[in-house]
């Protein structure tokens, strides 16, 4: 086998080994850049991780103090909850649409209207984030107001719809390639047994790609979880145990990106910053992890 | 990536429209640079504040207009790191929104064997903001604190004794901003002193804008921003030190004779009594057209106009 593929890779015309040099170094680079960044992260924040931080309230106290004068507290409990909350009604709100929008656009619609959705999509795709974060805090401010009748619309739920509206793109992308991979062999068969088109669609396509639609919930969600700019903007930025969709929240993201830019280096505050990000990788991590063992598991059935 | 193919058409055509702006801009930039390189002898450096470094650029950039001779280079940072620069002997001139402290002055006066020379540049008033149809004009420093600090007891409107229609649910919404700013510190100092901190829950916008912008959206709410900031739909109040004391309205006349309580100077350190161009451009910010530019920001000018 070994001496296969040598003999193979001496035939071989010499730009066609310097390309696959280059190709494997490209792929090494993505494993050295993943790595470089956590040590980064973890070497700014390890200093007062190990040495004076309280993990325990790190973890469960909702009391962010970070420049107090006089009572330092370094609680993120509710940047923690703030964050899952909104991502978590931000999928509630999203996967709906992107599934149903992914299953319209591959299934049902002819190809003419297919292309004018896929630009569409793309379109909303390139919006920058900082821009949805604009629309949170002036137009949907004043529609929340108007809809709920509260006093303020910079709200979780504010949050939440313009997260759904970064993922959308990201999930209809996915998820329809994940439908059009599914053999034409599936939907002839089923239909030769007299299946209509939403049974086609529920008991055959939907099943057949239930990985790939997986994996663009998936990394829908890794969107919203990462996101900054639009949640900053529309959430309020507030401190607070969210009690409802219509109260006011704090994310980790937001809280790193408001801050870090005037905290002096190396001091306590900038490591904490640190730490959450530490935090969030290790979130991240452990959301990918999943992803991956269910994955696995829907593979072994 | 299964997306890029998908993506990757709309994207490659606004890299293309984005390099091309840049480009342009880049070309238009150096060629203001060499214009001015082309003259230049010296160059002034120029660090600190936070709260300053709009002014200091806006500064800078007029400053081309007028001196052929000299180019300001402006950063932020902060005060403490403007001062820090000082007194490494880094910068020329340091931006300060605190006067600067006495073991700084010592340890810059020590390093560098010459003592810096403080420059009141012009005042930055916070003034405290209300939806225009808020039934309040005036307030005091003390129910400020109740209402922002940590066991306030201030939370409702009509616990400052008014009824306020189109608040609903009574409740003060809260406007502060990001914790590290310096416009946090220094209004917190003004409500709390240095022993307590604001209670949380409050909606920490971003930039002084984003507050008087909220503030106009939301009848209920109340905030501190720079008081160039106002806009027709919120409303500035009187402030009073404490109740029975004479109120205060945010204006210039009020915080250059100091009787309005929260307003603070702007601070511009040199090391050692400036000279040259330094001098010049210190002298030029504090001449009338230097000041223009101040109150065009939204701060106050060293003299009424």
């Amino acid at each position: 086998m070994n001496i296969l593929r040598k003999r193979r890779a001496a035939n071989l015309p010499f730009s066609e080994t310097v390309i696959e040099l280059f190709i494997r170094l490209c792929g090494i680079s993505c494993i050295i850049f993943v790595f470089g960044i956590f040590f980064f992260v973890f070497r700014e924040g390890a200093g007062f991780l190990f040495n004076g931080l309280d993990l325990g309230q790190f973890l469960t106290s909702p009391e962010w103090y970070p420049t107090s004068l006089s009572n330092k507290r370094y609680g993120t409990f509710a940047l923690i909850l703030g964050t899952f909350s909104v991502t978590t009604l931000a999928m509630c709100i999203a996967v709906p649409f992107g599934l149903g929008a992914a299953i319209f656009v591959s299934e049902f619609c002819g190809p003419k209207l297919r292309e004018t959705f896929k630009i569409i999509i793309e379109l909303l795709a390139a919006i920058p984030s900082v821009v949805w974060g604009f629309i949170g805090l002036t137009l949907m401010n004043q529609l929340i107001i108007a809809v709920f009748n509260v006093p303020i619309g910079l709200t979780m739920l504010n949050g939440s719809i313009m997260l759904a509206l970064m993922s959308v793109p990201i999930i209809v992308s996915i998820a329809e390639d994940a439908l059009k991979a599914v053999p034409d062999s599936y939907r002839e068969a089923a239909e030769a047994l007299g299946a209509t088109r939403w049974q086609v669609v529920y008991r055959v396509l939907l099943p057949a790609a239930k990985n790939g639609l997986l994996a663009a919930v998936l990394l829908g969600a890794a969107r919203s979880i990462g996101e900054t700019m639009a949640v900053l903007m529309a959430t309020g930025h507030s401190v607070n145990i969210p009690s409802g969709p219509l109260s006011w929240i704090r994310t980790l993201t937001a809280t790193i990106a408001a801050e870090l830019g005037e905290v002096a280096r190396g001091d306590e505050h900038y490591q904490v910053l640190f730490i959450i990000g530490i935090l969030l990788f290790t979130i991240t991590f452990v959301v990918n992890l999943i992803a991956d063992l269910v994955i696995k598991g829907i593979r072994q059935e | 990536m299964r997306i890029n193919s998908r993506i990757g058409y709309t994207t490659i055509c606004f890299l293309v429209v984005l390099t091309c702006s840049f480009a342009m801009s880049g070309c238009s930039h150096t060629d203001k640079a060499s214009a001015a390189k082309q003259g230049t002898t010296h160059t002034i450096k120029n660090k600190g504040s936070d709260t300053m470094v709009n002014l200091a650029q806006a500064w800078a950039e007029m400053y081309t207009g007028v001196s052929s001779t000299a180019l300001v280079e402006v950063s932020g940072g902060g005060s403490g790191t403007g001062v820090a620069a000082l007194i490494n002997g880094t910068v020329d001139i340091a931006n300060c929104s605190r006067q600067i402290k006495p073991k700084e002055l010592e340890l810059a006066t020590q390093k560098n064997s010459k003592i810096p020379q403080e420059f009141i540049v012009g005042y930055d008033a916070l003034a405290v903001y209300v939806h225009q149809d808020t039934p309040i004009n005036k307030i005091t420093i003390t129910q400020l604190a109740e209402i922002y600090g940590e066991d306030g007891t201030i939370s409702k409107w009509s616990d400052l004794g008014i009824s306020h229609n189109n608040c609903p649910s009574d409740e003060i919404i809260r406007i502060s901003r990001q914790s590290n700013s310096g416009t946090y510190f220094y209004f917190r100092e003004a409500l709390l002193g240095k022993s307590s901190d604001f209670g949380l829950g409050s909606l920490d916008l971003h930039g002084s804008k984003d507050v008087v912008e909220v503030i106009g959206r939301t009848p209920c709410a109340i905030g501190y921003s720079g008081m160039g900031y106002a806009t027709p739909h919120v409303k500035m109040l009187e402030v009073a030190t404490a109740p029975g004391e004479p109120y205060y309205a945010p204006n210039l006349k009020n915080v250059l004779d100091k009787t309005y309580p929260i307003a603070r100077p702007l601070y511009m350190y040199s090391l050692g009594e400036p000279m040259g161009e330094v001098k010049a451009y210190l002298d030029w910010i504090l001449s009338a057209e230097g000041q223009k530019i101040v109150e065009k920001l939204g701060f106050v000018p060293l003299t009424g106009s």
